[in-house]
């Protein structure tokens, strides 16, 4: 069974990012990128699913720029057997990714797609919904734990109210949440063998999909400053100032 | 210019999140109309047709949409999207699962978590955790929206009275099905709707020790949440889990124990009124948003802050 993660360059989550003062956006000039960290999940359950004999072939994929290569060489060190990155300087949004990842999809037949449930740059959360509306397969987004036999997957989904769990036949998309797994670091050797590794490029015209944007950003802004740092001796002084000063309690 | 608001019920009643979302879609303009797509929810749909101000209530009833899945109710709505120019759901764990299925199959952006309405086709949402507002304008026909519930007042639930009209649920996608629930039992508010809640970090430091906040919460009716550190440590369920990827509150009053105060957890409550942060460690980012910070041990601070309010 062939599987396909999709891993995005975003800038490192120890990052305090910056809006930049013409508020077009944030400075993502020299700053550390590093592939988002729900896609790390997503390529660790990927490497699971080979590890257990059930995947035969681990297929990473990648939307951006040229290092975006960098993104895919670790996800080759976790693991995967090959990568293709669909290069484009052009803004991707979630819809033209979709559409790139399943123009990927149509080509190289998997039987299940793996993704991040949400980047943490633009915390969209859209891709993975996208990719199984436009495939018309199931989906189970969210998911905490996933096991495939016979031809099934059964995913348990992280819900508002607890967790709830899905069963469903192949092809499938699946998206995942924080607690599927922890994921490994890549060790040198893997990191020196990623290096040889095959890496496909491609042009998003050469997979026939419009990449326009469908949402122009018009601005970016700092969010208002929350006014903190107060301080209180007690527990006699912090109930006072909820009740009088206040007025919570 | 009309709105459909898709409803997030349990089948029986609506969840406050709907009333979140249906005052997002009384920002927009036009007429608002509800959909409650479920299995004998007609309760749910008589419910949102006494929310003043709605023009109608779509009602789809039919087994397949009892679990909610995306994959029905994406259906059900593009089917009728036609005459809508915009369709909105709460940013909820039901919204996020099934609003881009909708956007993807109408082929329109969907613009994710919206925390204000500029004009009928601009809008301001929160992007990396919460550090930068991003005001975007969408270029499609129609717009698919979910919003975040903490940053529009709910609508009143009582007050009108509108139709419910019986629309039509395609056929079940049939490649998937929901096999099992395991909710977490509580007779607390919600965690996002609730006027006080009190979370529970790393400096907990195991899943027992949250039997102490519930104490504090009894004297406050609060609900109970977590930091990622504590969930991810198996001390609590996940779905206490407030944050950028968890759950987003913002009650009156939040007091958080024993939390740093990472990024990612800040993105879920610092739109809070009044934050309270107790931990031991003065150099704690919590105390930079903290209206109120008390340095010391959780272990004592807690119990005699339940004592003073008993």
């Amino acid at each position: 069974m062939k599987v396909i993660v999709s891993v995005k360059r975003v800038v490192d989550f120890n990052v305090k990012v910056r809006v930049k003062p013409d508020g077009s956006g944030v400075d993502t000039s020299n700053v550390k990128m590093s592939m988002n960290p729900f896609d790390e999940i997503a390529v660790e359950e990927a490497v699971r699913l080979k590890e257990k004999g059930v995947a035969t072939e681990l297929v990473a994929v990648s939307c951006g720029v040229a290092a975006c290569q960098e993104t895919l060489r670790t996800a080759l060190a976790i693991g995967a057997d090959r990568a293709i990155l669909v290069e484009s300087d052009a803004e991707l949004q979630p819809l033209a990714v979709s559409k790139l990842l399943k123009a990927i999809v149509d080509k190289e037949s998997p039987q299940l797609v793996i993704l991040g449930k949400q980047a943490i740059d633009d915390d969209s959360n859209q891709t993975g919904q996208m990719l199984a509306a436009l495939l018309n397969w199931p989906q189970a987004t969210f998911a905490s734990k996933v096991d495939i036999a016979d031809g099934k997957a059964t995913v348990k989904r992280e819900i508002d109210g607890g967790l709830e769990t899905v069963t469903m036949p192949l092809p499938a998309v699946i998206t995942t949440d924080l607690r599927l797994n922890e994921p490994r670091y890549a060790t040198l050797p893997n990191i020196m063998k990623a290096k040889k590794k095959p890496l496909d490029v491609v042009k998003p015209d050469a997979l026939g999909v419009d990449v326009t944007p469908r949402l122009a950003t018009l601005k970016v802004a700092e969010p208002p400053k929350r006014k903190g740092g107060g301080k209180v001796a007690d527990v006699k002084e912090l109930v006072a100032k909820l009740r009088g000063e206040a007025k919570v309690i | 210019m009309t709105t459909l608001v898709v409803a997030e019920h349990d089948h029986a009643s609506l969840k406050s999140a709907t009333l979140h979302a249906v005052a997002a879609a009384q920002k927009l303009g036009g007429e608002t109309h509800i959909l409650v797509a479920g299995d004998n929810a007609r309760s749910a749909a008589d419910a949102a047709a006494r929310i003043p101000g709605v023009g109608k209530v779509l009602l789809a009833d039919a087994p397949q949409l009892k679990s909610q899945l995306a994959e029905n109710v994406s259906a059900l709505v593009v089917g009728i999207a036609q005459t809508y120019s915009h369709i909105v759901l709460p940013a909820t764990g039901f919204g996020k699962n099934v609003g881009p299925r909708i956007a993807a199959l109408l082929d329109v952006a969907q613009v994710s978590d919206i925390i204000a309405v500029e004009s009928p086709d601009t809008f301001v949402r929160p992007i990396y955790a919460g550090n930068a507002f991003a005001t975007v304008q969408s270029k499609d026909a129609k717009k698919v929206i979910t919003v975040r519930t903490t940053a529009f007042d709910a609508v009143a639930h009582e007050g009108g009275q509108t139709s419910v009209e019986s629309v039509a649920a395609p056929s079940d996608f049939g490649r998937i099905q929901m096999v099992g629930q395991e909710l977490t039992k509580s007779d607390r508010p919600e965690l996002t709707s609730a006027r006080v809640v009190i979370s529970g970090g790393r400096g907990l430091q195991n899943g027992e020790n949250f039997k102490m906040l519930e104490a504090l919460a009894d004297r406050l009716n609060a609900a109970i949440g977590a930091s990622r550190a504590a969930v991810d440590a198996g001390f609590v369920p996940n779905d206490y889990q407030v944050g950028q990827t968890g759950k987003i509150v913002a009650p009156d009053l939040y007091i958080a124990v024993g939390i740093s105060g990472a990024i990612q957890h800040l993105a879920g409550m610092k739109d809070s009124k009044v934050i309270v942060a107790i931990n031991k460690d003065p150099e704690a980012p919590i105390f930079q948003i903290a209206d109120y910070g008390l340095v010391g041990d959780l272990f004592e601070i807690v119990p005699a802050l339940t004592a003073e309010l008993g």
